[in-house]
C-alpha cells in the first residue's frame, strides 16, 4: 500500500476500510475539502489507495456470483430424464388444442410459453426434461428450442420445487435494499441450498429478476402450490426483513395463509411510510386544458 | 483502476495534478464524457462545416467484397466517412462500409449466417440518428451518411469491448485461439487498455460436443454464431442459447454430441477460443505453422483447403474460401483426417519373401523384380487399377505404361466395369455446385449427398432453405438434413417417374430449374446403362436439360474419378481382373481382392498400409496428397492442384515418378521426366485438366447413346458410403476418424 505514517495515523478509519464504500467516499470528500491547503496530494494518494483496498476487500467478501435461473444444463436423475414417458393429460390435451388454435398454423411454435406453463401445472409445479420434449413434439420444433425458452424464464422450474417456492428478487433495487441477506437467511433457516427442496417437501428457495415491486424493495414471491399445481398463486411479500421472512416461513409451515402485500405495517401498499405526503388535494389541471382561457 | 495505475498517476508531474480544474475528479473513476460524446448531433454539426473533400483517395473494398446489382435501378448511394458508394438496395450498413473499404469490427455478424445483432461491436454513427446504430442489422437507406471513425463510434466500440471483456477470462496464454482470435485482435484495435469491472468473472461449465470440438465455455461471448451455424448450415438443431442475463450459456441442455458432418466449422466461426479443435489442442501455435494452399481429396468435391504444417508434420487442415465449391466450409472428414497421414505409412519399397513376410529392399531391386514379372506375363493378363486418391499425372503415367506393355485393362476404382467415358456430361455435375443454388426441385437418384459429398449436400440444404426447393429422394432410408420426400428405394420408382405415373413427375416437370442428381454408386450396378437411360428419359420429358439450363448431374464419389474418366481409364474387358496374372494397384484399396487369382503377382503402390497390402507381392511407397503436386478434377469438372506441404515419408516417391522409373527399368521408357512434360502429355489427352482453377463444363450434347438393351433389375439401390468418416486409406488410418465413427455414426 502506498501511504505514509502520518496519513494512516491521522485517518485510521480509512485505512481499516470497514465502512461501506458510499459513506467512505462522502467522508473523503469533506475531508479533502478541509485539507485542500495542506499537503493534499499525498493525502489524496493515501485515500485513493485506501479506497482501492476497500474495493478489493469488497471483491473478496462478496459471495460467488449467482444467477437467477437454476443450472443451465440438465443432469439425469431418476425422476427427471428424457427416457421417462411424459404426456399431457386428457383434459390438458383439450387445452393444448385450444392454445394452439390461437396461433396461425405455420407459427405453432409461438405456443411454447403457454404450453410450458400448462405442462408445469400438470407436473406439480416443475418441468422435467421429458415434459419439455413433449412440448417440442406438440409444436414441432427441435427440443433445444424449447429448452432455450424454459431456461430463459425463471418462472419455469426445471427442478423439483417445494409446496411453497420462495423466490427472492435479486435485481438491483432489491439487492441494494438487502435481498442478499434475505436469501442467506432463508437458506440458513431452511437448511437448504438454492433450488433444493427441504426434507418435508414444503419449501424451496430460488431467485428471480425484478418483479416490479421495487418501490417496496426488498421483496420475495411465494409460489404457492398448496392448492395443487393448477390452483397455484404467486404471492408477493414486500418490504421484508430477514426476521420477517423467517416469520413468513413459519406461518406458511403452520399451514396458515398470509395476505400478500407489504410487510411494513406503517405503509399502505406502495405509499410512503406514515401516509401520503404529497398530492393530498385534487391536483390542478394543466393550464392548457382550460380552453376558455386560451 | 488498478494499484499500478494509481501509482503511475501519482508519478506524473505534480503540475498536471495542480492544473487539474477539479481535483475531485481524481477520486472517482475516470469516465470520460464530453458534451460532444453525449450528443452526436452536435458533433455531427461540428464536423459538417468542412465541405466533403472532392477527390478522396479511391478505396478498395474489404476482402475483395464484390457488389452484385441484381437490378440496376435498385442502386442507392450512401456516404461512408464522406466517401460515396453505390450499393444495391437491401444491403446493410455494414456491407456498405465493406464496399467502401471500411472494415467494421464485428463478432456476431457472419455473411453466411442470419443476422443476430447481439454483440453490438459493429456500432457506427449515422447522421441524424440519436444513438449509434448496429451496422450489421441496419439496412442502408439512400443518402445515409455513415461515420465510422468519429469519437462516438470509437467510444461505442470501446464500451462494447469493455463489456465483452468483463466476463472473458484472461487465459490467452493457454488458449488455442491465441493469435487468430477476433476478440484479441479487436481488443487491440478498438479496446481500452483497462477495464473498470472489479467483480468476479463468471465461469461456465464446459460442454461435451464430441471428439472434434473442444469447448471452453467460459470464453464464450454469446455471439450465437455457432447456434446459427448448426441450425442453418449444418442442419442439426442441437446447440442453443440457454439461460439469461449473465448466466447465459451455449449448450445442448441435455448431454448430446454434435452429430453433424460439418461440425468442425464451428471452430472457424467461433470468434473466440470457446470452440476449438480437440485434436489440435495444445499442439501448436498458429504463427509457427506454414500454410500451404491445397485441395482436399477425401471426396469428389475438391474442397479448397490450407494445410498447416510444422516441419515434417501436418498440424491441421483449415478451409479456404472458394465460392464455387465449398464456400468457406469443409467437412469434418476433410478437416480431421490429417492424423491418418502420420500413421500406417509405407516408407520403403518391400518385397514379400517366400515366408510370406515383407522384406525391405532398395528401389532398384524392387523395380527390377516388378519389371521382370511384367514381361513374363501376356499383355492381356496385365491389369492396372488406380485408387480413389490418385492424381491425374499418375493415372496418365499408369495408363501410358500399361498401354506400352500392350494392355488396356486399366480403370479407376468406383467407376465400374464399363464406364461411359465418352461424353463428359455423362459423369459430371453439369449444373455445377454453385449452380445448384438456382434449383427449385431436386431429384436424388441413388445418392446420399450427406455422406457422399457433404459440401454438395450443404449447397442443397442452402437451396432448400432459400428457395423452398423440393427434394425427392430414391434410395435406401437415409437421414438427409433437410425436408425431403422419400419416393422409393429402387428403379421401380424411377420407372414410374419416367412413365409419368408418379406424382413427383409433375413437380419435376413444373419446376423452373429442375435438378436430377444421380449417384456414382450406380456405376457399379449391372443395369447401370438402363438406369441412366431411364434418368435421361425423365430429363427429356421434364425438360431438365435445356439450352439455358443443364440439370442432369452425376455426383461422383472419389477425387480421382473425374480425371480418370477424362483420361479414358476404361477397362477393355469387364472381367479382366479374374484372369489377371499381373495386377498393378496404384493406391487401390477398395478393389475386391478375392477376385484376383491366387497366382497373380500384385504390385501395390501407395502411401498407406491399408487393405491391399495384405495381398501385395511388392510394395512401392508413394507420396500422399499432402506431399505432392498433383492435378485433381472435382465432380463438376473443376481442375485444381495440390501442393506439397510436408516432405515425403522415408523413401517414398511421387506416384508418376515411380511409374516412370519402372518403365525405364522395363525398357519401355515413358517420354516424360518432369511435371511439366507429363502435363504436356495430359494436355494432348484431356486439355481441360491442365486449365487449373477453371471449371470446364461438358460440351453440351444431346444424348447420342444407343438405347440400352439391358433389362432393368428391380434390386433396390444400396448405401454406397457406409461410414462417412472412413472412406479411403487415409481416413481409415486416422485415429480421430475412428473415434468419430465409433461415437457419431448412427447405429
Ligand atoms: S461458442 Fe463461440 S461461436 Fe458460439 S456463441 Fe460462444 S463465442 Fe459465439
Ligand atoms: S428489483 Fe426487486 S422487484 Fe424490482
Ligand atoms: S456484428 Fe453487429 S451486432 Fe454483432
Amino acid at each position: 500500500m502506498i501511504s505514509n505514517g502520518l496519513n494512516s495515523a491521522t485517518y485510521p478509519e480509512i485505512v481499516s476500510a470497514s465502512a461501506s464504500q458510499i459513506s467512505l467516499s462522502t467522508e473523503l470528500r469533506s475531508l479533502l475539502l478541509a485539507e485542500l491547503n495542506s499537503s493534499w496530494s499525498s493525502t489524496m494518494l493515501a485515500r485513493l489507495a485506501a479506497q482501492r483496498l476497500a474495493e478489493i476487500r469488497q471483491v473478496f467478501r462478496q459471495p460467488i456470483r449467482s444467477f437467477s435461473t437454476a443450472l443451465n444444463y440438465h443432469i439425469d436423475s431418476p425422476d427427471n430424464n428424457p427416457d421417462l414417458l411424459w404426456e399431457f393429460s386428457d383434459a390438458n390435451k383439450e387445452k393444448v388444442k385450444e392454445i394452439i388454435s390461437q396461433y396461425p398454423s405455420n407459427y405453432k411454435q409461438s405456443a411454447v410459453i403457454p404450453l410450458l406453463d400448462l405442462a408445469q401445472q400438470q407436473h406439480g409445479g416443475w418441468l422435467p426434461v421429458s415434459a419439455m420434449n413433449a412440448v417440442a413434439k406438440v409444436i414441432e420444433v427441435a427440443p433445444i428450442r424449447v429448452y432455450e425458452v424454459a431456461t430463459f424464464y425463471s418462472m419455469f422450474n426445471r427442478t423439483k420445487v417445494g409446496k411453497y417456492h420462495l423466490l427472492v428478487c435479486g435485481t438491483t433495487p432489491c439487492m441494494i435494499r438487502g435481498s442478499r441477506e434475505i436469501k442467506d437467511t432463508l437458506l440458513k433457516h431452511l437448511g437448504v441450498k438454492r433450488n433444493e427442496v427441504t426434507k418435508d417437501g414444503l419449501f424451496s428457495v430460488g431467485e428471480m429478476e425484478c418483479m416490479g415491486c421495487c418501490v417496496n424493495a426488498p421483496m420475495i414471491t411465494v409460489a404457492d402450490y398448496s392448492n395443487g399445481s393448477e390452483g397455484y398463486t404467486y404471492n408477493y411479500y414486500e418490504d421484508v426483513t430477514p426476521q420477517r421472512v423467517v416469520e413468513i416461513v413459519e406461518i406458511l409451515k403452520r399451514g396458515e395463509k398470509l395476505p400478500p402485500g407489504t410487510q411494513n405495517p406503517r405503509r399502505i401498499r406502495s405509499g410512503p411510510e406514515g401516509g401520503n405526503t404529497t398530492l393530498l388535494g385534487e391536483p390542478k389541471p394543466p393550464p392548457c386544458r382550460d380552453l376558455d382561457a386560451c | 483502476m488498478g494499484l499500478g495505475l494509481l501509482a503511475s498517476k501519482a508519478m506524473r508531474p505534480a503540475s498536471r495534478i495542480f492544473n487539474s480544474q477539479n481535483p475531485r475528479n481524481f477520486l472517482f473513476r475516470t469516465i470520460v464524457s464530453k458534451p460532444e460524446l453525449q450528443k452526436p448531433e452536435t458533433s455531427a454539426a461540428q464536423a459538417q462545416p468542412d465541405p466533403p473533400p472532392v477527390d478522396l483517395p479511391p478505396r478498395t473494398p474489404v476482402a475483395g467484397a464484390r457488389v452484385h446489382f441484381p437490378n440496376p435501378d435498385d442502386a442507392i448511394e450512401v456516404f461512408v466517412d464522406g466517401y460515396p458508394v453505390k450499393i444495391p438496395k437491401g444491403m446493410t450498413v455494414l456491407q456498405a462500409c465493406e464496399v467502401a473499404g471500411v472494415d467494421i469490427p464485428r463478432f456476431c455478424y457472419h455473411s453466411r449466417l442470419s443476422i443476430a445483432g447481439n454483440c453490438r461491436m459493429c456500432l457506427v454513427e449515422v447522421e441524424k440518428s440519436p444513438k449509434p446504430v448496429a451496422s450489421c442489422a441496419m439496412p442502408a437507406l439512400p443518402g445515409m451518411k455513415i461515420k465510422t471513425d468519429t469519437p462516438v463510434a470509437k467510444k461505442a466500440r470501446e464500451g462494447v469491448m469493455e463489456f465483452l471483456l468483463m466476463n472473458h477470462p484472461l487465459d490467452c496464454p493457454i488458449c488455442d485461439q491465441g493469435g487468430e482470435c477476433d476478440l484479441q485482435d479487436q481488443s487491440m484495435a478498438f479496446g481500452s487498455d483497462r477495464g473498470r469491472f472489479t467483480e468476479m468473472k463468471r465461469s461456465v461449465v464446459d460442454k461435451n460436443l464430441g471428439p472434434l470440438v473442444k469447448t471452453v465455455m467460459t470464453r464464450c461471448i454469446q455471439c450465437t454464431r455457432c447456434v446459427r451455424f448448426a441450425t442453418e448450415v449444418a442442419g442439426v438443431q442441437d446447440l442453443g442459447m440457454l439461460g439469461r442475463g449473465s448466466g447465459e450459456e451455449i449448450g445442448t441442455y441435455v448431454e448430446k454430441l454434435m452429430t453433424s458432418e460439418l461440425s468442425g466449422n464451428v471452430i472457424d466461426i467461433c470468434p473466440v477460443g470457446a470452440l476449438t479443435s480437440k485434436p489440435f489442442a495444445f499442439k501448436a501455435r498458429n504463427w509457427e505453422l506454414k500454410g500451404t494452399e491445397s485441395i482436399d481429396v477425401t471426396d469428389a468435391v475438391g474442397s479448397n483447403i490450407r494445410i498447416d504444417s510444422r516441419g515434417p508434420e501436418v498440424m491441421r487442415i483449415v478451409p479456404r474460401l472458394n465460392e464455387d465449391i465449398n464456400e468457406e466450409w469443409i467437412s469434418d472428414k476433410t478437416r480431421f483426417c490429417y492424423d491418418g497421414l502420420k500413421r500406417q505409412r509405407l516408407n520403403d519399397p518391400m518385397i514379400r519373401g517366400a515366408d510370406g513376410r515383407f522384406k525391405v529392399v532398395s528401389w532398384r531391386d524392387a523395380l527390377a523384380v516388378v519389371a521382370e514379372v511384367a514381361h513374363q506375363v501376356k499383355p492381356e493378363e496385365i491389369v492396372g487399377v488406380a485408387g480413389k486418391l490418385s492424381d491425374a499425372e499418375s493415372m496418365m503415367a499408369l495408363k501410358d505404361f500399361l498401354n506400352r506393355m500392350g494392355s488396356n485393362n486399366i480403370w479407376c476404382e468406383g467407376t465400374g466395369m464399363n464406364p461411359n467415358a465418352d461424353l463428359r456430361s455423362g459423369y459430371l455435375m453439369n449444373t455445377s455446385i454453385a449452380g445448384l443454388e438456382k434449383a427449385d426441385v431436386f431429384l436424388l437418384v441413388g445418392t446420399q449427398p450427406r455422406v457422399e459429398a457433404a459440401m454438395v449436400n450443404a449447397r442443397i440444404r442452402k437451396t432448400v432453405r432459400a428457395n423452398q426447393a423440393k427434394v425427392g429422394y430414391i434410395g435406401p432410408e437415409t437421414d438427409l438434413n433437410y425436408d425431403h420426400q422419400h419416393l422409393g428405394t429402387g428403379p421401380q420408382t424411377l420407372l414410374e417417374i419416367a412413365e409419368r405415373r408418379h406424382p413427383f413427375y409433375s413437380t419435376l416437370a413444373n419446376a423452373k430449374h429442375p435438378v436430377i442428381i444421380v449417384g456414382a454408386g450406380l456405376f457399379e450396378r449391372e443395369d447401370k446403362d438402363t438406369i441412366f437411360s431411364t434418368v435421361e428419359t425423365i430429363a427429356e420429358n421434364a425438360k431438365v436439360v435445356r439450352p439455358d439450363w443443364n440439370g442432369l448431374n452425376v455426383l461422383l464419389l472419389n477425387a480421382a474419378q473425374a480425371a480418370a474418366l477424362d483420361l479414358g481409364l476404361v477397362p477393355e474387358s469387364g472381367n479382366s481382373i479374374e484372369s489377371a496374372k499381373f495386377v498393378y494397384l496404384m493406391g487401390a484399396d477398395d478393389v475386391n481382392l478375392d477376385k484376383i487369382p491366387g497366382d497373380a503377382f500384385v504390385v501395390y503402390q501407395g502411401h498407406h498400409g491399408d487393405r491391399s497390402v495384405y495381398r501385395a507381392n511388392v510394395i512401392f511407397p508413394a507420396a500422399a496428397f499432402s506431399e505432392k503436386e498433383g492435378i485433381y478434377e472435382n465432380t463438376e469438372g473443376y481442375a485444381q492442384q495440390t501442393f506439397p506441404a510436408v516432405p515425403t515419408v522415408g523413401d517414398a516417391r511421387d506416384d508418376w515418378k515411380i511409374i516412370r522409373a519402372l518403365s525405364e527399368v522395363a525398357g519401355i521408357k515413358l517420354p516424360y521426366d518432369s511435371l511439366g512434360a507429363i502435363r504436356a502429355r495430359i494436355r494432348t489427352v484431356a486439355p481441360n485438366l491442365v486449365h487449373l482453377d477453371e471449371r470446364e463444363p461438358a460440351t453440351f450434347t444431346a444424348s447420342l447413346k444407343p438405347a440400352s438393351s439391358q433389362k432393368i433389375t428391380l434390386t433396390p439401390f444400396e448405401n454406397v458410403v457406409e461410414n462417412f468418416y472412413m472412406t479411403d486409406s487415409i481416413t481409415r488410418a486416422s485415429k480421430i476418424m475412428a473415434q468419430c465413427s465409433a461415437l457419431l455414426t448412427k447405429k
